[in-house]
């Protein structure tokens, strides 16, 4: 039991990655706004940028900017997760701003911007 | 007989007998009494469509379905290395190589510049490709042309934009009268120093583009469009991506048929070092920049 809490608390940035992807996807399937919806996929995505660079971290070791000319490789953290969580935060922002224009367009269409309205209206006009 | 000389038997008899208008109360005291009782068949609840079925069963299977979720990843991460262990299996010869190599490499302090902009390069241009190609659906869904006109949405656009012309607001416009040349100043900074501190092309690009959105909410897209058209976001985007392919391009073809590329890469912490780097860092901030303005415009607008 012990042993478990200590895990927990050592591994808390990912324990708070693992539950925000949760809150997050729960936002996504329950909610009826699209504007709440893409803002959950959007935690969701947080959630795993935060995992990714809690995977990059190092105990007591520095961020990967080389001072004093040190080429230790013991000084500093792992550059990789942080070149990653780079392209993940703009295709972020890319599938964001798409998802909004979309839901721009269906709101000029039908008027509304939730989801089982929406529906109604196309099975509606498919009638 | 005695037994059944209670109400409930006599009604009983009756019943047995066939006289079912005992029950019946009089027509006229029954719409007196109870005029709003609905009949029994409206008080029942029709029968639940499949598509009811369906939508109530989504909340709980979803619920369920995450919280199943969630407890699988939990013990993932519990069986996962710790967190901050020097000897993650993450942490391999590869980190070795970009940290004790990349300087002589690359020339830039910043080894997560360093490896995004040289030895994952091809990477990086996919991302700034990404950004644009989300700028120009945006575009392709949300600019006003021929096809996406409506005139009563005009008329809507004219009537706020005449709105907003008249309230300005002055406290906004003063401050960002103080704030933009700072604000446009660390934007560059951040992209010219790229490989030396944190940030670069990208960060940098994001704050020039926010100046540019703090600009044009303060004093109108107008305004902006005097320095910044959509001719400008053509010429600025489509350059700044060719000239990071053609830079790439040289140093791939070169670099892998064993030849020297010539490139100086000067003394690492200088600003003007770290060959290619600098130029690389300068065009996808220009891209990042430009698409984050585009974005604010065209959804506020519908043009640049």
């Amino acid at each position: 039991m012990n042993n478990l809490l200590k895990t927990m608390i050592n591994d808390r940035f990912m324990i708070a990655a693992v539950l925000l992807f949760g809150f997050g996807f729960m936002n996504l399937l329950l909610q009826k706004n699209l504007i709440r919806k893409i803002i959950s996929f959007n935690i969701m995505e947080s959630s795993i940028f935060l995992f990714l660079a809690s995977q990059g971290y190092i105990n007591g070791r520095i961020a990967p900017i080389i001072v004093d000319g040190i080429l230790d490789a013991d000084v500093y953290i792992n550059p990789i997760p942080s070149g990653l969580v780079l392209t993940g935060i703009v295709v972020s922002v890319s599938v964001t701003a798409f998802f909004l224009a979309l839901t721009v367009r269906l709101y000029n269409i039908y008027k509304t911007v939730d989801f089982d309205e929406i529906m109604l209206l196309v099975n509606k006009e498919a009638e | 007989m005695k037994i059944f000389k209670g109400r409930f038997f006599q009604n009983l008899i009756m019943w047995v007998n066939g006289d079912t208008e005992h029950f019946l109360p009089p027509a006229d005291t029954k719409m007196m009494e109870s005029p709003k009782v609905p009949s029994v068949t409206q008080t029942l609840r029709p029968l639940p469509t499949k598509d009811e079925v369906f939508l109530g069963s989504f909340t709980g299977l979803s619920i369920f379905l995450v919280i199943g979720l969630v407890s699988i990843l939990l013990l993932t991460t519990y069986n996962l290395p710790l967190f901050g262990d020097p000897d993650n299996p993450v942490v391999n010869e590869v980190i070795k190589r970009y940290v004790e190599k990349g300087v002589e490499e690359t020339g830039a302090i910043n080894v997560v510049a360093g490896m995004i902009l040289d030895y994952r390069a091809f990477d990086t241009l996919g991302e700034a490709s990404v950004l644009l190609l989300a700028g120009t659906s945006v575009m392709m869904l949300l600019l006003k042309d021929i096809k996406n006109t409506d005139p009563e949405d005009d008329q809507i656009a004219a009537y706020e934009m005449e709105i907003e012309e008249r309230n300005r607001d002055l406290i906004l416009q003063k401050i960002t009268m103080i704030l933009l040349p700072a604000i446009i100043l660390y934007g560059i900074y951040v992209v010219i120093n790229g490989h030396l501190s944190p940030g670069g092309g990208f960060s940098g690009g994001a704050i020039l583009g926010a100046g540019l959105i703090l600009y044009a909410s303060a004093f109108g897209t107008n305004e902006v469009r005097k320095i910044f058209t959509m001719k400008t976001f053509k010429i600025l985007t489509t350059s700044a991506l060719m000239t990071y392919a053609i830079c790439k391009t040289y140093v791939f073809l070169l670099g892998a048929n064993g030849i020297d590329t010539r490139i100086p890469l000067g003394t690492p912490g200088a600003i003007f070092s770290s060959g290619l780097i600098f130029v690389l860092d300068v065009c996808v901030g220009i891209i990042v920049a430009c698409t984050m303005y585009g974005f604010y415009s065209i959804f506020t607008t519908g043009e640049i």
